[in-house]
């Protein structure tokens, strides 16, 4: 019945259209598709059907002011590591709405974000399998100039079972306001002063589900945030207070929750600064209190951390943020030295300098009783953090090119990580590693080009999986073919047995916007990271393929 | 199967659909840029659907700060941007899908390149998502009607020459 239903629904969009030619078709489709082997040697099991097949097909329609979309998605049956809770293929995503100089109006699913997204941020992150879309309405108004005001209303999604949506038990209904005073004050920008500023309240009912605790069935959240720009300064920063919510990820305690970030930076042609610090206590905030893992969470801790791309950097010991508690800073810096110069040698050289740390807050409890009914175990203050060490890396990058056809970039890592914190492998406390990058490029000629890279990693005191070596060559010929091999052997590490090496071929043809791309090879198991959260890749031996391509 | 047919039949009144609109004079499938609202990096609220560059063309290039073939694509096009606008008028608006983990870092990197470019913020992906990009980086070229001619999804050394002839072929018509 349902598949009619679908069909009649995709007939009647169909007819609209072509009633209506002068409107737009736009989206894109992605199918991601693994033919595995089994490996005894790093414990890859071929699954019973031997293939899997993740599959997107976006269609968004637009005419005039009026918009509408769906998504189809299939797991047929899900890709390795992919969250359990997505089975099946079907109807995924679906809105129509209404867009004009005063009004934004959509009904059905939809992504926001408010401010910094602490306390509400709705988005997709397909290759993690993260997807907390609302199922709702959500309103959006620009009564005045230079002011918006946003509203949602709606349940998120908790996962996509036999091809039919499921969403969390909570209501999510939130509003907020930003406001740019300079389009209110033209006299601010004649003296480079911009003001920026905001606030939010997003609030979830979810009924008390609890024989032991009586829970709060409505929990608020709300805070304010301000921009300030000046020349070539700015900062800018939000706080936010989120009430009582017990919930799984706090142990159900009563406290309150509190945030902050500020960052602050300059730049000027050659430079680039940024400076950042975070403080996080107890702001878990999802949709369902129950809810674990990345499901249906309702704000987005962004992580002080460079965001690495190197493989031995990204992806064998990254920082993941810790919604319970963490004090956090960050710099940042940029520098390119002129070309021309002795230093900065024909074509200039660019240099960036990277630092970020993480600390365990500090939870006062002197004075306070855990087990009284008031349940608010611990006192803390912004910014107050502990002698825990979560996280630090030092980093430093130079690269120059030093012939018309050569560029050459170094790079350098010192990455500590508590890992009785982040739980990455079984090894206990502060796992160290110093990582180095050569990354040489050579421009054949204008369209072909060859890139190889070298990494290593070197675990203080041998720890862990101790030493790694990668090394990387690819070729590139403009604008449509990509061939690379990646060689990746962890040769260092104390158990003899676990010295694997893991081979990866890969060739890609790209036509304008579509992308064919074959990978075959062995993959070791690790955290797959995009953006500080993290998923769970098993290893696996075999055959890649994924399409992409947009229209 | 009862699945698998569902996402046939969609694929198959898809594709009818895809061949109609192309045999209409302005097919459906001749994508413009969605109008939304998009901040630029002085916080002020840009209007997508009414960017415009004169009549002359326009590239559209999604990036992020992370992203390292896109600020290579980005600092290649840089050094031949004077040309290029020289003797094409071209105007390129770099679009940053930088979420709040690096959207900080958005202004001291486009300052310290010099970039001349026009940058708005995506942060959440909606005009992402409204283009049909799957990842970055991705370019559109716009001609000086407004019409998508032409897009690259990936960036190798070398893709900046193919880009330019494409813009050539609009400003020689």
């Amino acid at each position: 019945m349902k598949t009619s239903k679908i069909l009649t629904g995709a007939l009647l969009l169909f007819a609209g259209v072509n009633a209506l030619a002068q409107g737009s078709i736009s989206g894109n489709m992605e199918t991601n598709f693994q033919y595995l082997l089994s490996d005894d040697k790093i414990n890859a099991i071929q699954p019973d059907e031997k293939a899997l097949l993740n599959s997107y097909i976006n269609v968004n329609y637009r005419l005039a002011g009026f918009k509408a979309g769906v998504r189809l998605e299939g797991y047929l049956p899900r890709t390795l590591g992919y969250p359990d809770r997505f089975d099946g293929a079907g109807l995924g995503y679906r809105y129509v709405g209404y867009e004009n100089d005063l009004v934004d109006i959509t009904v059905g699913n939809f992504y926001e974000q408010f401010g910094s997204g602490l306390i509400f941020r709705s988005y997709e992150d397909r290759a993690l399998g993260l997807d907390n879309m609302m199922n709702g309405i959500s309103l959006n108004l620009r009564p005045y100039k230079g002011v918006t005001l946003k509203t949602v209303y709606g349940r998120q999604r908790f996962a996509f079972v036999e091809g039919k949506n499921q969403y969390g038990a909570g209501i999510v209904r939130g509003a907020d306001l930003e406001v740019n005073f300079n389009e209110w004050f033209p006299k601010l920008s004649d003296h480079n002063v911009r003001i920026t500023g905001g606030g939010s309240l997003v609030s979830r009912f979810q009924e008390d589900n609890n024989s032991e605790f009586v829970l709060p069935e409505n929990t608020g959240a709300y805070g304010g945030r301000l921009a300030l720009a000046y020349k070539k300064f700015f900062i800018n920063g939000e706080y936010i207070i989120k009430e009582q919510d017990p919930s799984q990820d706090n142990g159900y305690i009563y406290n309150y929750g509190k945030g902050m970030i500020v960052n602050a930076g300059y730049s000027q042609k050659g430079l680039g600064i940024v400076l950042s610090a975070k403080s996080i206590d107890n702001m878990s905030f999802r949709s369902d209190r129950d809810a674990v893992l990345q499901d249906l969470t309702m704000g987005f801790i962004p992580p002080l951390t460079k965001t690495h791309t190197y493989n031995l950097v990204a992806t064998l010991y990254p920082y993941a943020s810790q919604p319970n508690g963490e004090v956090a800073f960050q710099a940042d810096i940029i520098y390119n030295i002129k070309r021309g110069t002795k230093l900065g040698g024909k074509y200039g050289t660019d240099i960036s300098l990277n630092f970020s740390t993480a600390y365990e807050p500090l939870k006062k409890t002197s004075g306070i009783n855990p087990l009284d009914s008031s349940r608010v175990t611990y006192e803390s203050s912004l910014f107050d953090k502990s002698d825990l060490l979560y996280w630090r890396d030092i980093n430093v990058s130079v690269k120059r090119k030093v012939h018309k056809q050569w560029t050459i970039e170094a790079s350098y890592y010192n990455i500590s990580m508590n890992n009785d914190v982040l739980k990455l492998t079984d090894e206990k406390g502060i796992i160290e590693s110093h990582i180095g990058v050569l990354d040489v490029e050579y421009k054949i000629n204008r369209k072909h080009t060859v890139r190889a890279e070298v990494q290593g990693l070197w675990t203080v005191d041998n720890k862990d999986r101790g030493a790694w070596a990668t090394g990387l060559i690819e070729y590139t010929i403009s604008p449509d073919w990509f061939f690379s091999a990646i060689f990746q052997s962890n040769y260092g590490n104390p158990v003899k047995e676990d010295r694997i090496n893991y081979p990866m071929l890969f060739v890609g043809k790209i036509w304008g916007a579509t992308r064919v791309q074959v990978g075959y090879g062995r993959q070791k198991e690790g955290l797959f990271c995009v953006g500080g959260i993290c998923r769970f890749v098993p290893a696996s031996n075999g055959l890649s393929l994924t399409f992409t391509h947009s229209f | 199967m009862k699945k698998l047919s569902l996402l046939l039949a969609s694929a198959f009144v898809f594709l009818t659909l895809t061949t109609t609109a192309q045999e209409n004079d302005k097919g459906i499938l001749d994508k413009v840029i969605p109008d939304m609202q998009l901040k630029d990096i002085e916080g002020k609220t840009i209007q997508t659907g009414q960017l415009e560059n004169d009549g002359k063309p326009m590239i559209i290039s999604f990036w992020a700060t992370w992203c390292t073939p896109c600020k290579k694509e980005l600092n290649a096009i840089h050094d031949l941007y004077i040309d290029w606008q020289d003797e094409t008028g071209v105007r390129l608006i770099a679009v940053s899908v930088d979420d709040q983990r690096t959207a900080s870092r958005v202004v001291p990197y486009v300052d310290s390149r010099s970039w001349e470019y026009q940058i708005l913020l995506d942060p959440n992906g909606d005009l992402k998502r409204a283009m049909g990009v799957n990842n970055v980086p991705h370019t559109f070229l716009v001609d000086g009607n407004g019409n998508i001619v032409y897009s690259h999804n990936n960036y190798a050394p070398g893709d900046e020459y193919e880009l330019y002839d494409e813009i050539l072929k609009l400003t020689e018509e």
